[in-house]
């Protein structure tokens, strides 16, 4: 029969990528905003060096990222959303939920500066004017950390922008990414986490616009994901990696990683 | 990275190669046993079977990858695999994408090879075993072109492999995943050339297909 | 090649039959499609051994009882028997030659290969019978660009290599030309010479003559006329079928 060599081999293969899925192997449900930063490019060989664990990290928005974690597609989550970190730790989803580090949210814009906000170290003053100027300005609208972020500094401002949805303020339901895309394209007001943008590589005439405001800070939570919950977790390597991102040694590479001499994450975790 | 040929590109086309041609090679396996069957058989509700095979050929690939991630998911029935960010589960996503489309064209083809040798087949008192095998032996140059088909759509699509494999690099990454990633960082001008470097691919099975084919086509084979 | 017929004998015999599936009697055969009626009960009795020449004009059903009696097509009512068998049973134990050859995308030698194969036959056969329809130069060539004459008779030579008792053979050299067809009359008459029964349609007149021990005549969906061909030619016994051979067109 024609097909059955095939087959035959197309077995093979399919077994042999089973066999891939190594037992010291761990799935980190992460951000984009960590992974696209080029964090874990630099912090991970280090990590697999001293303990052998090798970890792969699956990069979507943070709420899908905790949405895998509460479906067990994952060992450790690690995002920047506090309160929904906290939720999911209350829910029994994940063990402990311990602060690692943080960078800061910026908002980025044209030269042009429509809006005229450049130099204001005030986001809610920066997005009144922007909102009031009817200044184009791109979210993210996927439910991420960066979007749940913005909606509650939006909420501070009294705006409600999502009653300009279509018209100034457009949603682009993407990564941050895509979303700095689109806004380049469009030339709206983007807000980003200052990793990204500084390892973002299509930034035409973009410059940061507003930065410095402490609403601004953007805090990375680790939770290992509870095996009472999901048995089929690798606990100790969860914990081992969680236990080294929160340790000296991890704090510390933490800090060394930088671009361009600009630092992208500030390591703040509890002393152990 | 696209010019200096690095290990890691290397690794992300093997990767995509060995997941699409291995998802092609499964859904011609079941998709012409499919497409030969229904080719030679009349029964009721066959009609309905096409237009259901026809609408299949469309099955957007992030619905595929939904529904192969909600049942390779831990929490899913078919968690307990560990397939889940897995090069099979990729595979997995792809031969479903692809199989309806082998079995629907490849079920045309074999039905109008069919009814030109229906008879004689019929005076040698084949049976139905025979037939699919004289059949597929017979078209196998057509049905390279659905190969071709299936594969260009399986080694194509970004919305199946990077819901259940996750675009974990060394691991899950593949060309289209890392292309949708390239643009993500803004690096429109790698996730070009990583585009590129697809086409060129995809141009290359084309072409070594169509050379088979013109061979085959000055025997009359085809 | 004259000498071929002998050396053929040694490897296609006649087949060992328990029972034969000769003679052939049909009784008040009809063959409707939906509301129209296009056999309209036939009678027919064939003795073991001959050529029978089904001749008559197109449309008068020639091919469809050519079908019916290789057990390809169900009649609407009547009965077909081939010795004590219908004629769904013994397909396997005849072959058919349309006229025009339905040969597979492959080699000379695979087309015949092929036929052996599903008859649970002896590949060794292959050339000799290549060798006797004048084809064994041909062997590893591409059947599909064969001439006219050559691909019918590797049509031939497929079906004969399946050791047939019966042959049926439909306007087998209505297309090809008179060298062409004098080689399929010279293997067809070869087969018969070794027994086997030969059930041959044909327009041509002269091709009648030359090969029919008796001819059956069909007009609109009827045997109008089964005659041994010593009477047939010289003073058929219907109207039609002597309008027929001169060449008149009946309506």
């Amino acid at each position: 029969m024609l097909g059955t060599t095939i087959g035959a081999s197309a077995l093979a293969i399919i077994l042999a990528g089973g066999a891939l899925a190594q037992d010291q192997s761990i799935i980190v449900q992460s951000t984009t905003s960590t992974a696209n930063s080029g964090l874990y490019d630099y912090l991970l060989p280090i990590f697999q060096d001293e303990t052998g664990i090798q970890v792969n990290v699956v990069a979507v928005g943070t709420g899908q990222a905790i949405k895998n974690a509460e479906n067990c597609d994952g060992d450790v989550l690690l995002v920047h959303a506090k309160a929904a970190e906290e939720k999911f730790v209350a829910a029994g989803f994940g063990t402990t939920r311990t602060d690692l580090m943080y960078n800061d949210f910026v908002i980025v814009g044209p030269a042009a500066d429509p809006a005229a906000v450049s130099g204001m170290t005030d986001v809610q003053g920066a997005l009144t004017k922007i909102a009031e100027a009817g200044a184009l300005f791109a979210s993210r609208g996927d439910d991420s950390g960066t979007h749940k972020k913005e909606v509650s500094l939006w909420a501070d401002t009294s705006i409600d922008p999502t009653a300009s949805s279509g018209d100034w303020y457009r949603e682009t339901g993407s990564g941050m990414g895509a979303t700095l895309n689109a806004g380049i394209g469009m030339g709206a007001y983007v807000m980003t986490d200052r990793a990204t943008w500084i390892n973002f590589g299509n930034r035409q005439d973009y410059v940061i616009e507003v930065q410095g405001d402490e609403d601004m800070f953007n805090q990375y939570g680790v939770i290992p994901i509870n095996p009472a919950k999901c048995p089929a977790v690798n606990v100790d390597a969860a914990q081992t990696f969680a236990d080294w991102l929160v340790s000296a040694k991890g704090q510390e590479v933490i800090a060394a990683y930088k671009i361009d001499d600009q630092q992208l994450f500030f390591p703040n975790a509890p002393d152990q | 990275m696209v010019l200096s040929g690095d290990s890691d590109l290397l690794e992300i086309v093997v990767l995509s190669l060995r997941v699409s041609l291995t998802a092609t090679a499964i859904a011609c396996f079941i998709g012409l046993i499919v497409g030969a069957l229904v080719a030679i058989s009349r029964f009721r509700g066959r009609n309905a079977l096409l237009i259901l095979m026809n609408a299949l050929m469309g099955l957007p690939p992030v619905v595929v990858g939904l529904l192969v991630y909600l049942h390779l998911s831990r929490s899913g029935p078919l968690g307990f695999l560990g397939l889940l960010y897995t090069p099979t589960a990729m595979i997995l996503a792809q031969t479903i994408l692809i199989t309806p489309i082998i079995a629907a064209l490849s079920r045309q083809i074999l039905e109008d090879l069919h009814a030109e040798y229906a008879e004689q087949f019929r005076s040698l008192c084949l049976t139905r075993m025979q037939t699919i095998e004289a059949l597929l032996w017979d078209a196998r140059y057509s049905l390279l072109t659905v190969g071709l088909a299936g594969f260009g759509r399986a080694v194509a699509e970004v919305g199946a492999v990077i819901i259940v494999g996750g675009n974990i690099d060394h691991l899950t990454r593949v060309m289209t995943t890392a292309i949708a990633l390239e643009t993500s960082k803004g690096d429109l001008a790698l996730a070009l050339a990583l585009g590129i470097i697809l086409l060129v691919i995809a141009l290359g099975v084309n072409a070594a297909v169509q050379s088979v084919r013109m061979t085959a086509a000055r025997q009359a084979y085809v | 090649m004259s000498d071929t017929a002998l050396t053929l004998s040694a490897f296609l015999s006649r087949p060992a039959k328990t029972t034969s599936i000769l003679p052939l009697s049909v009784r008040d055969l009809v063959l409707n499609f939906g509301e129209t009626t296009v056999l309209r009960g036939l009678d027919l009795d064939l003795g073991p051994t001959g050529c029978t020449m089904v001749m008559g004009q197109n449309g008068s059903g020639k091919s469809l009882f050519l079908k019916l009696l290789h057990g390809l097509m169900q009649p609407t009512s009547g009965q077909i028997r081939w010795g004590e068998n219908p004629a769904e049973k013994v397909t396997a134990r005849q072959a058919l030659v349309f006229q025009k050859p339905v040969l597979l995308r492959r080699s000379v030698a695979a087309n015949i290969d092929f036929a052996l194969k599903a008859r649970g036959k002896e590949r060794t056969r292959r050339d000799g019978i290549l060798d006797h329809v004048g084809l064994l130069d041909k062997a590893g060539q591409p059947a599909r660009l064969l001439s006219g004459g050559e691909a019918q008779r590797l049509a031939l030579a497929r079906a004969l290599a399946t050791d047939p008792e019966v042959l049926f053979l439909d306007e087998p050299t209505a297309s090809l030309d008179p060298a062409s067809v004098l080689m399929i009359e010279r293997i067809v008459g070869d087969a018969r010479a070794r027994g086997v029964r030969i059930i041959f349609i044909t327009h041509d007149i002269g091709q009648a003559r030359r090969m029919a021990d008796d001819v059956v005549f069909m007009h609109g969906g009827r045997i109008i006329e089964h005659s041994p061909a010593s009477e047939f030619f010289p003073d058929p016994k219907s109207d039609v079928a002597r309008d027929y051979l001169n060449g008149k067109l009946v309506v």
